[in-house]
């Protein structure tokens, strides 16, 4: 093949690096599009190609490393384990359709907006793969300076302070997880900032306690997670639709992979200490989220707050430590990233057509774009995670393991089912069935370029809802060893 | 033959998928012999199947057709069982099913082409989700089918997506439905802590030695799903609004197939609800209580489709009544004629609605006997079999729930009883102010009044010949040796239940024929006194009083749930709203506002005079001296 | 000579240099008292870089202890001649523009 299976992480990092500094270069917005969506194209292909290296020992030992900072025992190191690698395909996966869907969308300096996505993508690719504390603090970072600019730059009118929100917000944790990274540093055996040296280090139960929380507040900031959600309804408001694409989609998950990979192996006492905290938050979160959605009129704040209400049972279901609740967050991540995808997809195809955003000036679109209409109810069952599409799975999964923690906390967290279904169908029902009226009557059925996509999501949602056993078998060697080693400390 | 079990769905969803994605490019007639064809075709599949079963020696069978979740000790196969029970409802299912897709095919003839096969697209996805209920081998596969026969309700009910008032109707359908499904749901999480397993085999197998409390806790979950997608109380308001639907849609769904599952579920589970006898009895009252509530509420209802609808809420309460008796046979067995004569009933409202141009209000009806031959003999038929006269087929099945009730509790029987005179009353309301008399509605209705095409008729006539001879598969022992065929049929599957429970003290023959047959003699007063009232009827512009009125509004239930539920909870929603962008995104925005004003007083220190800054250079060293003299004292 | 008269002599020549920086606003005495300030450390200096080697000379004649200080003494006032030429440069330009030597006119850089 094209690579030995060590290059993968490498080439990973480079192809969006380099896709993404190219279109600086290109003057031509039509060049651009077509490069940023052809190189997206080939880390997908490259992505593809890892996903048949299925040799599951080689995981964890064929690491990357870059000698970076030897000194202080900082390196560059990556690895694509099978966590790692659900989310690398992610990542992969969103950013063509990404590309693609807004492909009709102009932008003003096209070149730095691409560009700025691709070194975005890179962040992200990195942040999913490094296996180094330093490593990942870098690319945690280099994920966010892109967006920043991205959603200043070219969004709606109150961008500037929507960016500037998350950007303080997500900053504020970004230094107080630095902290606790240099502390768990100082404390490694062999004074390293590598994964699995942070693995073996040994720390008091005080000292895991209040580490906990620097880590613990910079990646629920991410998520984010009730009460440091604030930001996120107005970012997704105001950023245009291909930015706030890749923030809820994949970015997001950032913060979900983290906890995964950078607390619980960690401060694994801290952990069983504070699950019942960080649950009720969740949960609370969940709840408070969903009734919130069910009085948005802002279909961006819908979306906004469901995926605040979807994300908050993924954290919940984390700390429930439960092995089939942590293999359905992990499967969950990659399908709320697929769902969500597609309803951003619709919610700016709308808003690009229509000029508005708002449940209640809309109506009656079935009548004039049915194919988007059936797609967009597909892909909103699915967000509601009806049997047989892609959530279910997830969903199913982290409820149980959420039962197994506690019957109560599971039905409270339950009724989120019911409301979601009920913000839901009252989004499908005011925007696209009904009556219509002159706003609405402007709507065009979708065009082939946004029908492909959303065909895409919709093949994805089935493929994985009905046939899921693949990503498990993606997963399993990678979560078993992570809660192992959890037990085990 | 078991094997090809799965053909059974594959056959209606290879119609969804056919007539879905092919919508534009399909002609109607297409469109309806791939709708009729594929369910045909599983039909036959099913016949085979069923014959199979019922040859003496077979051994229920699970089909696995791939893991669906294997993660740690959790897992879960797509598998199919084949066995007794679900042989019978595949017939039930298909065999409805089909008669009601070609019933279809003449009634939904006004649609365009793409609306047309969108509508035959979501029938077969409904068969297909129906067929996966009943034949999933554990309880996930078969919450798949639940949901999915609630999604398909839930796109039928709002089929006419223009009228606003129908897409209410469908999202409360739905989310109604939900509530239920959250009680199943949380009832297999149980199951999947206490038995490790959602198989059948597996935690049938566990629930004889499982602590009665654990027990209780899970079927109790388990009755909330039966309760949403069976429309019991307190979640039956939405089926009466799902007749939005078309027609045949609420014969199939909302009277036939669909809202049995909860019955299939209970029947299934039978064990695991016979060793635990609060939720039996909890089972029992409510069915007892929607069963009164729904026929009170149909007494003086003026919608053809909604008596039907109150009368299906209260026959699904019947049939709880005998699941929570132990009569799993006899509900089984209602649940089979029941899909029989109330399909007959919905297909020959909407042979009438039809005639009269979407005319439902039966005040506005009289005298369609003449107009439409068939469809009166057929609805007689289907009213008859209702109210229970015998040997119709709704004498026995009813019969049977009702002994095994007085065998419980002679006050269950008294109420049962009540009940069933209810239902012969409303029953020929309806069909006395519809049929006979004198025509009340306009001339121009009058005028094109006409007997429904073949396609309409002849379900009409197949279903009045199961309503008339269905029941004679279910004769009690007293009136024949061993006629009751269908108890034998399916003794293997209650059997675990059979042996648990022990007491079987028999009524003596005398007493059975006395409740049998004075029962039928009291129906019979009541359908003549009600044939009587009603044939006679004149419009009258006098409102309702008293009990009628609070009938007439079905016991301002929705409006309670309005107030009680729907506002409170839209209310705290704002309230939280709200809350987040004052309070919490106060807290947020006030951190920001305090650094910079606390950025601007500080400001102040910089005031470019460099006499200024000098000062607080000397100042601070000065200071600093101070503090590092006095510092160890 | 006791060490003493040395340091507060130095104090003395140090704090005359801060008040004088502190109460004018000519720019021409401030420096001057800046110059003032150098040179009261680099009487300091030189007097602990005699009081060190007079204690170590005792025990060893050959030695050298102190002789840093008197170096840093000759960095000083080498420094000190290179921010005079700059000083007084700044000074010179600054009277051209504004035609004044007084520092209240220096807040500039605030506004």
């Amino acid at each position: 093949m094209i690579a030995a299976f060590d290059n993968f992480p490498a080439l990973l990092l480079w192809l969006p690096l380099i896709g993404g500094i190219l279109c600086f270069f290109i003057k031509n917005e039509r060049n651009v599009k077509t490069w940023s969506l052809f190189s997206s194209i080939i880390t997908l292909a490259l992505v593809a190609v890892s996903l048949t290296y299925t040799d599951q020992k080689h995981y964890m030992l064929n690491e990357v490393k870059y000698f970076w900072l030897t000194d202080i025992g900082a390196s560059f190191g990556f690895v694509l384990d099978g966590i790692s690698r659900t989310l690398v395909l992610l990542n992969a996966i969103a950013f063509p359709l990404i590309f693609a869907a807004t492909w009709n969308t102009k932008y003003s300096n096209s070149n730095s907006f691409h560009g700025l996505m691709l070194l975005a993508q890179c962040g992200m690719m990195g942040v999913f793969m490094a296996t180094d504390a330093m490593a990942f603090y870098f690319f945690w970072e280099l994920a966010l300076i892109p967006t920043y600019f991205l959603a200043s730059q070219w969004g709606g009118e109150r961008r500037i302070q929507a960016a500037f929100k998350f950007f303080i917000y997500t900053f504020a944790g970004s230094l107080l997880l630095l902290i606790g990274i240099l502390y768990v540093y100082l404390k490694t055996p062999d004074q390293s900032f590598a994964m699995l040296s942070f693995y073996k280090v040994k720390l008091s139960g005080d000292e895991q306690n209040w580490l906990f929380w620097l880590f613990f507040i910079a990646f629920a900031i991410k998520m984010p997670i009730f009460p440091f959600h604030t930001w996120q309804p107005d970012v997704y408001e105001q950023s245009p639709p291909a930015v706030t694409m890749v923030l809820s989609a994949v970015m997001v998950k950032m913060g979900v992979f983290a906890v995964i990979r950078w607390l619980l192996p960690v401060f694994p006492s801290a952990v069983k200490h504070f699950d019942s905290i960080v649950i009720g938050l969740s949960v609370t979160g969940i709840i408070y989220a969903s009734c919130v959605a069910i009085v948005q009129d802002d279909i961006k704040r819908l979306i906004a707050w469901s995926s605040i209400a979807h994300i908050g049972l993924m954290c919940a279901a984390l700390f429930t430590l439960n092995h089939a609740a942590v293999s359905g967050v992990i499967i969950q991540m990659f399908n709320h990233g697929v769902n969500i995808l597609g309803l951003w997809i619709v919610a700016g195809l709308l808003e690009q057509q229509l000029g508005i955003r708002k449940i209640s000036q809309l109506g009656g679109i079935a009548q004039k774009a049915p194919v988007l209409t059936i797609l967009l109810v597909i892909v909103a069952l699915a967000n509601i995670a009806l049997p047989l599409t892609n959530a279910f799975v997830g969903e199913f999964l982290m409820f149980n393991g959420l039962f197994g923690y506690s019957k109560y906390v599971a039905a409270f967290a339950g009724l989120s089912i019911i409301l979601a279904a009920i913000y839901t169908l009252n989004m499908i029902k005011n925007v696209f069935y009904g009556s219509m009226n002159p706003i609405s009557e402007r709507v065009q059925e979708i065009t082939l370029n946004q029908r492909l996509v959303l065909a895409v999501i919709v093949v994805l949602i089935f493929i994985v809802g009905v046939y899921p056993a693949p990503m498990f078998d993606l997963i399993r060697s990678s979560t078993d060893t992570l809660l192992s080693r959890i037990a085990a400390k | 033959m078991s094997k090809l079990i799965y053909l059974v769905p594959l056959f209606p969803l290879l119609g969804f998928l056919i007539n879905g994605l092919g919508r534009k490019y399909l002609s109607k007639s297409l469109v309806s012999i791939i709708g009729s064809g594929t369910i045909l075709a599983s039909f036959i599949v099913s016949l085979m199947i069923f014959f199979e079963v019922k040859a003496p020696g077979f051994a229920p069978q699970v089909v696995t057709l791939f893991d669906f979740i294997d993660v740690a000790k959790l897992k879960i196969s797509f598998a199919f069982q084949v066995d007794q029970l679900s042989a019978l409802f595949l017939l039930i299912i298909t065999g409805v099913g089909f008669l009601i897709h070609l019933y279809s095919s003449a009634y939904m003839h006004e649609e365009t082409p793409p609306h047309f096969a969108r509508y035959f697209a979501y029938l077969n996805l409904f068969v297909f989700s129906m067929l996966l209920l009943v034949l999933g081998a554990n309880f996930v596969i078969m919450f798949m089918g639940w949901e999915g026969v609630g999604l398909c309700s839930y796109l039928l009910i709002g089929y006419w997506f223009k009228n606003d008032d129908y897409n209410k109707a469908a999202k409360k359908a739905f989310v109604m439905n939900r509530i239920g499904d959250l009680g199943f749901l949380l009832g297999i999480f149980w199951m999947i802590s206490q038995f490790g397993s959602t198989d059948f085999s597996v935690v049938f197998a566990g629930a004889d030695g499982t602590p009665v409390k654990i027990l209780t806790g899970i079927t109790l979950l388990l009755f909330v799903g039966a309760m949403g997608k069976s429309a019991q109380i307190p979640l039956y308001t939405w089926l009466p609004d799902a007749m939005a639907g078309p027609t045949p849609v609420s014969a199939l769904i909302h009277a036939a197939t669909m809202v049995t599952a909860g019955i299939y579920m209970i029947a299934r589970s039978n064990i695991m609800y016979t060793l635990s006898p609060v939720t039996q009895a909890v089972v029992a009252i409510t069915g007892l209580a929607t069963a009164l509530f729904a026929a009170s509420i149909a007494l003086k209802q003026n919608d053809i489709k909604k008596v039907l609808a109150y009368s299906t809420v209260s026959q699904l309460g019947y049939m709880f009544l005998g699941l929570g008796v132990g009569a799993y046979t006899g509900a089984v067995f209602h649940v089979m004629t029941h899909a029989f004569f109330k399909a007959l009933l919905f297909l020959g409202a909407g042979s009438v609605i039809h005639a009269m141009h979407h005319e439902q209000d039966i005040r506005n009806m009289g005298g369609l006997k003449k107009h439409l031959p068939i469809t009166h003999i057929t609805f007689l038929l289907g009213c008859l079999a209702i109210a229970g006269i015998p040997p119709l087929s709704g004498f026995f099945s009813k019969d049977e729930i009702l002994t095994a009730a007085f065998l419980k509790s002679p006050v269950f029987w008294v109420l049962g009883v009540l009940g069933a005179l209810m239902t012969a009353f409303y029953m020929f309301r309806l069909y006395a102010m519809t049929f006979l008399g004198k025509f009340r509605g306009t001339h121009d209705q009058e005028h094109h009044l006409h007997e429904s095409p073949a396609a309409m008729t002849i379900p009409l006539v197949v279903l009045a010949l199961l309503s008339v001879f269905g029941g004679f598969i279910g004769v009690p022992e007293v009136l024949m040796k061993n006629g009751h065929q269908l108890e034998n049929y399916l003794a293997p599957v209650f059997a675990q239940s059979t042996a648990k429970m022990h007491e079987e003290h028999h009524l003596s023959h005398v007493m059975e024929y006395m409740m049998m047959f004075g029962v039928a003699a009291i129906i019979l007063v009541i359908i003549i006194i009600a044939w009587n009232k009603f044939s006679r009827y004149q419009k009258t512009t006098a409102e309702a009083t008293g009990l009628g009125r609070v009938l007439e509004n079905k016991w301002y239930v929705d409006e309670i749930y309005d107030t009680v539920i729907s506002r409170p909870l839209l209310g705290f929603s704002s309230f939280l709203s709200k809350f987040d962008k004052i309070f919490i995104d106060g807290i947020v925005n006030g951190v920001g506002r305090l650094v910079q004003y606390s950025s601007r007083q500080l400001r102040w220190i910089q005031s470019g005079q460099v006499g200024s800054y000098i000062l607080i250079m000397v100042t601070a060293t000065i200071l600093l001296f101070i503090i590092q003299f006095f510092w160890k004292s | 000579m006791p060490i003493n008269y040395y340091i507060f002599l130095a104090i003395t020549l140090f704090c005359i240099g801060i008040v004088g920086v502190l109460t004018r606003r000519n720019a021409i005495i401030i420096f001057m008292c800046i110059e003032l300030m150098l040179n009261a450390v680099n009487i300091l200096l030189v007097a602990f870089s005699k009081m060190h080697y007079l204690a170590a000379a005792t025990a060893n004649p050959a030695t050298n202890v102190g002789s840093e200080a008197q170096l840093f003494v000759f960095f000083i006032m080498v420094v000190a001649a290179a921010e005079v030429t700059v000083g007084l440069a700044i000074i010179v330009m600054m009277y051209r523009n504004i035609h004044s030597v007084d520092i209240n006119f220096l807040n500039r850089l605030k506004h």
